[in-house]
Formats: structure tokens, C-alpha cells, sequence
């Protein structure tokens, strides 16, 4: 392998590793909610769309700067989750109907709508939020000057990787030290049992959904710095957090991050090497391959067999 | 009695007979649209009302009836309408394969599984250019008809054939071994019902019916691009939301469906302020459908009689 | 008498432990075998290894002379072993005798040929008056007699019964005996899971014990009820509580 070829190679996993991160906080969301509530939530990329757009107008309106609005979007995305799981998800729980999968369904109707009120209030253009650090990077040969090969590091990719790293690692601490993310493990690993030693499980159902939303929120906040926004964004990043899910295995925070690295890699290396457009067809291969081959996610893998 | 067994056969000669009154053009076009997303909703309450097996994808096999109607035009100048019966082959063996690589899965992984198909073969079909036509789609530049009559007369028939045999297949054995499936699939297999088989079969029915809508919709409409035919929310989300507003499992909902949906979407789309917000409506309706009758109209008709018995009494 | 059943040294295991360990036994063609034990002894696990639902880790179960341990549910059902599920599985939205005829089909060319079957099964199992009543709006006794009524009408050579007296009334205990009696005077062969120790010592030609999954004892009604290791185990336990 000569060095420019390297090169791209080394920049190529770079970059997925970055845009990994990114993913793993969308998925943790997506795994979140789907582990307490045994619920598939089609509206997922919906909701992180609703938070760029927050993140958007903070900055096109009131010049916020869009990592500082993580902290204004996720709790009206916690909020916006609350209400969806109260008025809309729980009363289908408790209808009967002949179609088993109708909260699959509702979830549907719910992203619709959300991707068009947003493409109604800001229409259907690209949207973006310049920041002056956008193209700003480090490169290798700034810190080692006799390096063989550049290497780039882009800014504002880092600072949203550093971020999702930080949330995730909060979030792992609310849920293995306090009571309150004890009780939803607690609901997600087994529900009755759960009802039994006194959680609330319908309160841990709502929190975990807000608590999912404004995982995505943050992420949404954290892409919109390197990434363009329009209304029909959703779609694309709630399939990407099932890829990732179920890459993962369900309802494993670890496998989510696992899942989110390795979706970013293969993506950023179908995107050099076969062609942008592919990307999106890559990350369906390795989902149908996930869901045939390691029905356990990944993890599954390094767990002993006996 | 007599007239519910018969009603199908007198809406059939009813229908068969409107193109003679000299009914405007736009309103036989309506109507076209209306018996097509009739097949394609039977062909989906098939798998998915009766089978309990709910797909997000139809639109793959919508989409595959109509590219490959498309493609023998293009590519081999043949006549489009060879796609009705050269897609049955096509869609069977693509509706094999996806079996046999999704039916495994139970429940909302099945759903994830063909909804990522469509998508996989709308960003196939974008990027294949050169065999596709990519973005740029497929247009057909000579019509068979430019009077609406025959497509109206072809896509009756493919509903009624359709409705026929849907209705003896849910009838016979296949039928409560579909329903079987959707009720208890341990309980199904314990009854020595092989239930991937049947799932299968359901599969294979549904595509193929689903397939012929779109060949014959490339036909009709003389256009199209991957965007339009493999559409999520407008081919697959709509196909079930014609299910579930009409009732599922019922053999009238998908058509009173359809007839509702189209309808619906025509009336928002000529409304100019509000055609724009055409989803959020059928976003509302979904939910409102789901919520309050979730098996559609059909499906709860009970329900609803109950309901305006009660309003009237009031 | 020739085994209609052969259970060799089958041995079950869910992540290390194991469900059912290394336990042997036959069931004679026309007689009824109860299985029986404390809860979690692993009846219901061996019950799903031979009619298919789970491989066994070891050993095989043979179905007269033929091995089946390689075998789908839908399979071993086809070649005559028909089961119930202790916790009911009736199809739902479907009337009982829709719930019967989907089973009929299985040895039906046509619908009224398994109408026919459905409708004699019925009568046979004293269920025939409920036969337009949605199936999930059944009271328990008759959804369990309706699990019974289902395994029946595929026409099997061997029964599986999985607690089919819990939870009933006196009245329905006595139906559902008298329904076993004449399933057996039709010559089909019966393995049941029981708890009710009346019932199982009244019909029983033989039992087998399992205890944390190994088989603890095997003999005739008399024998088993003279078993030290069993009154210990088991027996002993019941009269406790």
C-alpha cells in the first residue's frame, strides 16, 4: 500500500470513527426505549430533526451557538417525549386490535407529521448553521512535523464527538448509580418483577421515552454543525438507530456504541471506496446480514457459548 | 342476505357501466386511482391482516412491478404491458428471497426488515443509472390509450380477479392457516401447520398482486421515477393506512379504504394552502384510526353503530 | 406391547443448566404415562423436546421405531403426536369451531371434510354448544378442553396433555376425566402432566417422576405411591402444603 493510499484509508476510518460516536448517541436513544418499552419508534429521526431545527432557529434567531443549545433542546425534547408516550403511546398499548404491530404503526404517524409541520413552518430548502469554526481542523503534520503521511482532524467533528462521548458517559452514570435509572433497568429487564419490588413502571415507560428523545435531541444538536438540515432528514437516522440496535443487540447500551462505531466505519469506507450514493445501501447489507447471522448483536459474539 | 352475497357482483356491473354515462375525465381518473390502491390494499391485507405479518415495504414490490413493465420498454422495446405478466416471475422469486431472509424474524423485526428493503431498492434504483435511468426515471413516449376507458377497464378487472381469488384463499385452508399464524404461531406449529411455509406463501401472493398494481401504474401513468414508486410514506405508509382506515382483515376495508384515501388526498391536494400539508393530515388520521378504531371502519363496525346509536338517542 | 415413545437419555440445557438431564423412559402404545414432579422438575421442557420446539442438547426421542429429535413441530405433528400448552393457546379472534377446523386440515382434503372432523371432535369433547363463541371470551375450563378438542382433531396417534385439569372446577374435572378415558378407549396413546394427584393416580397406567430435571422413579400408580424417595421428594411436599 503505497502512502496517499494509506492515507485515505486511515482518514476514511477517522472519519467513521467520528460519525460513529455520533450514531452510538442516536442508537443509545433508540435502545433505551426499546428496552423499557418493547416498542419500535419509527419516529426516532423525527425527533432528532425537531431538535435541529430548535438548534437552527437558536442560532439563525439569537446567534446561540448550536453546542450550546444542546442544553435548551433536550429537555424540550424530553418534554415532547413525555407528552407522545402519555396521550398517544400508552392509549394504543391498550387497544386491541387485530394487528399486532399498531404502535410500529402509530410511531409512523407520528414522525409524518413531524416531518411535515417542520417542512410546512421552515420548507423543504437546505438548511445549515455557518459557524466559523466549520472548516477548521488540525492536522498531524502541524504536532509532528517529519510525519509519512497527513492526517486531518476536523474541528467541529471532534468537539460533537467529545460531546457524545461525555453524554453517554453521564447517562451510564444515571443508569448504573441512581435510583432512578436503577428503576428503569430494573423495568427493562423484566417488568413484572419490577411492579413487584414497587417501581412505578408506567413513570419509568414515560421517562425513558423523554429520556430517549433528548439522547436524540443532543445528537441532533451535536450533527447540525457538520451536516445539512431539511425537513425528510428523519427517516434515514431512525433506520440508522435500528441498524445500529440491532447491531447491538437489543436493549444494550454497550452493544448501541459498538453498533454506532461500526455502522460510522463501514459507512465512511462504502462512501470512499464504492461511492457516496452507496453509503445508505452498505448500511442496509450490514443490517440484513446482522439480522440473519448475528440475531444477538454483536456482543453476542464474545459472549462464551456453552 | 341475499343482497350482501350479491353486492360484490352488483358495485362490479355498476362500475362496469360508468364509463358509458360520460363521466368526466378527471372523475374516471379518480376512480382508476381508487381500484388500483383497492388491489394494493387487499394484496397487503393478505399478508398483513389475515397472515399477522406486517410489512412497511410494499412499496418494494410496487415499485418492482413497475420497473420491470419500465424496463421492458426501455430496455428491450417491448410493449409495458408484458410487465403484468413478466413481473409475477420477477416479484415471486424477489419475494422468495426476502422470505426466506426476513420471514424468520417475528413480529416488528419483520416489519424493520421490509421496510429497509423498500428503502434498499429505492437507493438502488437511484443509483444503478445506467440500467435504471437513476433519478431520471422511466417514461414511456407513446401511450396505449389516450382515452382513460381501457386502463379503467383493465384495472376493474385486476381488482375483481384479485378480490375473487383473495376471497377464496381466505376461505379454504390457507386462510385459517393464515390466520392461525397471526392469532398463536407456537399454537399454529403444534397443529402441524409449517408455519414459514404459509408466511410464505402469504408473502409471495401479497407481492405478486402488489407487483401488478405497479406494472399496470407504469402503464397508466407513463412515468416513473424511484422516488415516486418506492416511496415510504406515500406507496408503503399509505398502503397500510388504506387497510387499517378501511378494516383489516375484512374483504370490503381495503376497498372503502382506498376509496376514503384517494378522496381524502385529492380533496387537501386541490385545497392550495393545505395541499402542502397532505401527510400531517394522513399523519392525524393514522393516529386518530389506531386510537379510536383500530380495526377500521370495516373492522369496527360495530363499534361504530354503537356510536351514532348512542348520538342519536342523545 | 411395542413403545409407541422412546425418550434416550435426552438432556436439556438453557445456558448451563440443565432443564431436563439425562433422563430415559418409554410410553407403551395405548396406555396413558403421567409425568409428573415438583415445579420447575422440567415436564413442560421434556414435553417441548419431543414434540420439537427445542432440539435436545443430548440424547433423542424416537416416534415408533422413527427418530424425531431432528424434527420441526409441524413435522413430528403431521407424523401423529399432538399436543396441549399449559398455559392455553387458543386462537383468539377465531370461533371455536374455526379453531378445530384449522386443526382438521391437517388430515382434511377439503373444508367440509374438516368441517366433519371439527364437528365430531366437538361433540366428542362436549364443546359443540359453544361452537360460535369467540374463543378468547371462553371461560378457562372450556379453553382448556378446547386445546384438548384441537390436538384431537389432527388425528393423532399419541397425545400430549400439558395440565389440562389445572385451574378446573369439580364439575369440569369430571368431564375432562371421562374425555381422557374415551380418548384412551379410542386407542390413542397418552403422556399427561399433572399436578392433581387424585386425578393421576384414578388414570394412569404407569408414572414417571421427575425431580430438578432427572428422572427420579418410573412404575405403576401403586408402586409410585409406595416409593420412599418419591413421598420425600414429592409427595411429601404435597402434603405439607
Amino acid at each position: 500500500m503505497t502512502s496517499p493510499q494509506l492515507e485515505v484509508l486511515l482518514q476514511t476510518i477517522i472519519a467513521g470513527l467520528l460519525l460513529g460516536g455520533l450514531y452510538a448517541l442516536i442508537g443509545i436513544g433508540m435502545t433505551l426505549i426499546m428496552g423499557v418499552m418493547k416498542i419500535i419508534n419509527l419516529a426516532h429521526g423525527e425527533l432528532m430533526m425537531v431538535a435541529m431545527y430548535i438548534a437552527y432557529v437558536l442560532y439563525s434567531s439569537f446567534h446561540i451557538d448550536p453546542y450550546l443549545s444542546v442544553f435548551l433542546a433536550a429537555p424540550v425534547l424530553f418534554l415532547l417525549g413525555v407528552l407522545l408516550q402519555k396521550y398517544l403511546i400508552t392509549p394504543v398499548l391498550r387497544v386491541d386490535a387485530i394487528i399486532p404491530e399498531n404502535q410500529v404503526i402509530l410511531t409512523v404517524g407520528i414522525g409524518m407529521v413531524l416531518s411535515n409541520v417542520a417542512a410546512i413552518i421552515f420548507s423543504s430548502d437546505y438548511r445549515s448553521t455557518p459557524v466559523d469554526y466549520s472548516t477548521k481542523a488540525w492536522y498531524l503534520t502541524d504536532i509532528w512535523k517529519g510525519s509519512p503521511i497527513e492526517l486531518s482532524l476536523s474541528m467541529p467533528w471532534s468537539v460533537s464527538f467529545v460531546f457524545a462521548v461525555l453524554i453517554t458517559v453521564a447517562l451510564w452514570f444515571f443508569l448504573a448509580k441512581t435510583d432512578l435509572g436503577k428503576s428503569i433497568r430494573a423495568t427493562a429487564q423484566d417488568k413484572d418483577a419490577a411492579t413487584l419490588m414497587g417501581v412505578n413502571v408506567g413513570f419509568m415507560r414515560i421517562v425513558s421515552f423523554g429520556l430517549g428523545s433528548s439522547l436524540v435531541g443532543a445528537a441532533g444538536c451535536l450533527f447540525i454543525p457538520i451536516y445539512y438540515l431539511y425537513p425528510d432528514l428523519g427517516g434515514q437516522f431512525t433506520l440508522i438507530a435500528f441498524v445500529i440496535t440491532i447491531l447491538g443487540g437489543l436493549g444494550s447500551t454497550v452493544g448501541a456504541i459498538v453498533g454506532g462505531l461500526i455502522l460510522g466505519v463501514f459507512e465512511s469506507l462504502t462512501a470512499t471506496y464504492i461511492g457516496m450514493g452507496w453509503a445508505p445501501v452498505g448500511r442496509f447489507v450490514i443490517f440484513v446480514l446482522a439480522l440473519i447471522f448475528i440475531p444477538g448483536g454483536i456482543l453476542s459474539l464474545f459472549k462464551r457459548r456453552r | 342476505m341475499d343482497l350482501k352475497k350479491y353486492a360484490p357482483f352488483i358495485i362490479l356491473g355498476l362500475l362496469a357501466l360508468l364509463p358509458l354515462t360520460g363521466i368526466s375525465t378527471y372523475m374516471l381518473h379518480v376512480l382508476i386511482i381508487v381500484i388500483m390502491w383497492s388491489v394494493i390494499g387487499m394484496a397487503w391485507n393478505l399478508l398483513g391482516g389475515y397472515c399477522g405479518q406486517v410489512s412497511f415495504g410494499h412499496a418494494a414490490f410496487f415499485g418492482m412491478g413497475a420497473y420491470t413493465a419500465g424496463l421492458l420498454y426501455e430496455k428491450l422495446g417491448m410493449s409495458a404491458w408484458w410487465g403484468l405478466p413478466i413481473s409475477v416471475p420477477v416479484v415471486t422469486v424477489f419475494a422468495l428471497v426476502m422470505g426466506f431472509i426476513f420471514l424468520r424474524l417475528r413480529g416488528p423485526f419483520f416489519a424493520l426488515g421490509t421496510l429497509a428493503m423498500g428503502v434498499i431498492l429505492r437507493i438502488t434504483a437511484e443509483n444503478l443509472t445506467g440500467f435504471t435511468g437513476g433519478d431520471l426515471g422511466i417514461m414511456i413516449r407513446e401511450r396505449t390509450w389516450v382515452d382513460k376507458t381501457w386502463y379503467f377497464y383493465i384495472i376493474l378487472i385486476l381488482a375483481a380477479v384479485t378480490y375473487y381469488v383473495i376471497k377464496k384463499v381466505v376461505e379454504s385452508k390457507l386462510g385459517y392457516y393464515f390466520v392461525a399464524i397471526r392469532e398463536d404461531q407456537d399454537a399454529a406449529e403444534s397443529l402441524g401447520i409449517d408455519t414459514t411455509l404459509y408466511k410464505t406463501i402469504a408473502l409471495c401472493l401479497s407481492a405478486v398482486i402488489t407487483g401488478l398494481a405497479g406494472a399496470f401504474y407504469m402503464n397508466y401513468m407513463g412515468y416513473i421515477d424511484p422516488k415516486v414508486v418506492f416511496a415510504l410514506h406515500d406507496i408503503s405508509v399509505v398502503t397500510i393506512m388504506v387497510v387499517m382506515v378501511g378494516g383489516v382483515a375484512t374483504f370490503s376495508g381495503p376497498i372503502i379504504g382506498a376509496l376514503i384515501m384517494v378522496l381524502l388526498a385529492e380533496v387537501i391536494r386541490s385545497i392550495p394552502k393545505l395541499g402542502m400539508a397532505h401527510h400531517t393530515f394522513f399523519g392525524i388520521l393514522l393516529i386518530v384510526i389506531i386510537i379510536f378504531l383500530p380495526n377500521g371502519i370495516a373492522g369496527d363496525w360495530p363499534k361504530l353503530k354503537k356510536i351514532f346509536a348512542k348520538g342519536k338517542t342523545a | 406391547m411395542t413403545a409407541m415413545l422412546e425418550v434416550k437419555g435426552v438432556s436439556r440445557f438453557f445456558g448451563g443448566l440443565a432443564a431436563v438431564n439425562d433422563v430415559s423412559f418409554h410410553v407403551n402404545k395405548g396406555e396413558i404415562l403421567a409425568l409428573i414432579g415438583p415445579n420447575g422438575a422440567g415436564k413442560t421442557t421434556l414435553f417441548n423436546v419431543v414434540d420439537g420446539f427445542y432440539p435436545p442438547s443430548r440424547g433423542e426421542v424416537l416416534f415408533k421405531g422413527q427418530l424425531i429429535s431432528n424434527r420441526k413441530p409441524h413435522q413430528i405433528c403431521k407424523l401423529g403426536i399432538a399436543r396441549t400448552f399449559q398455559v392455553v393457546k387458543p386462537l383468539q379472534r377465531m370461533s371455536v369451531l374455526d379453531n378445530v377446523i384449522a386443526s382438521a386440515f391437517l388430515r382434511s382434503k377439503n373444508k367440509s371434510e374438516a368441517q366433519d372432523i371439527a364437528v365430531e371432535t366437538m361433540k366428542f369433547t362436549d364443546l359443540y354448544d359453544d361452537k360460535d363463541v369467540i374463543s378468547k371470551s371462553l371461560p378457562l375450563g372450556k379453553r382448556k378442553r378446547l386445546e384438548i378438542a384441537r390436538a384431537l382433531a389432527t388425528r393423532p396417534e399419541m397425545l400430549l396433555l400439558d395440565e389440562s385439569f389445572a385451574g378446573l372446577n369439580h364439575a369440569e374435572l369430571n368431564v375432562s376425566i371421562e374425555i381422557i378415558r374415551k380418548i384412551k378407549e379410542k386407542g390413542i396413546t397418552i403422556m399427561i402432566i399433572e399436578h392433581h394427584m387424585k386425578v393421576i393416580m384414578a388414570i394412569s397406567d404407569r408414572i414417571v417422576v421427575l425431580s430438578y430435571g432427572e428422572k427420579l422413579a418410573e412404575g405403576t400408580p401403586a408402586e409410585i405411591r409406595e416409593n420412599p424417595a418419591v413421598i420425600e421428594a414429592y409427595l411429601g411436599e404435597a402434603q405439607n402444603a
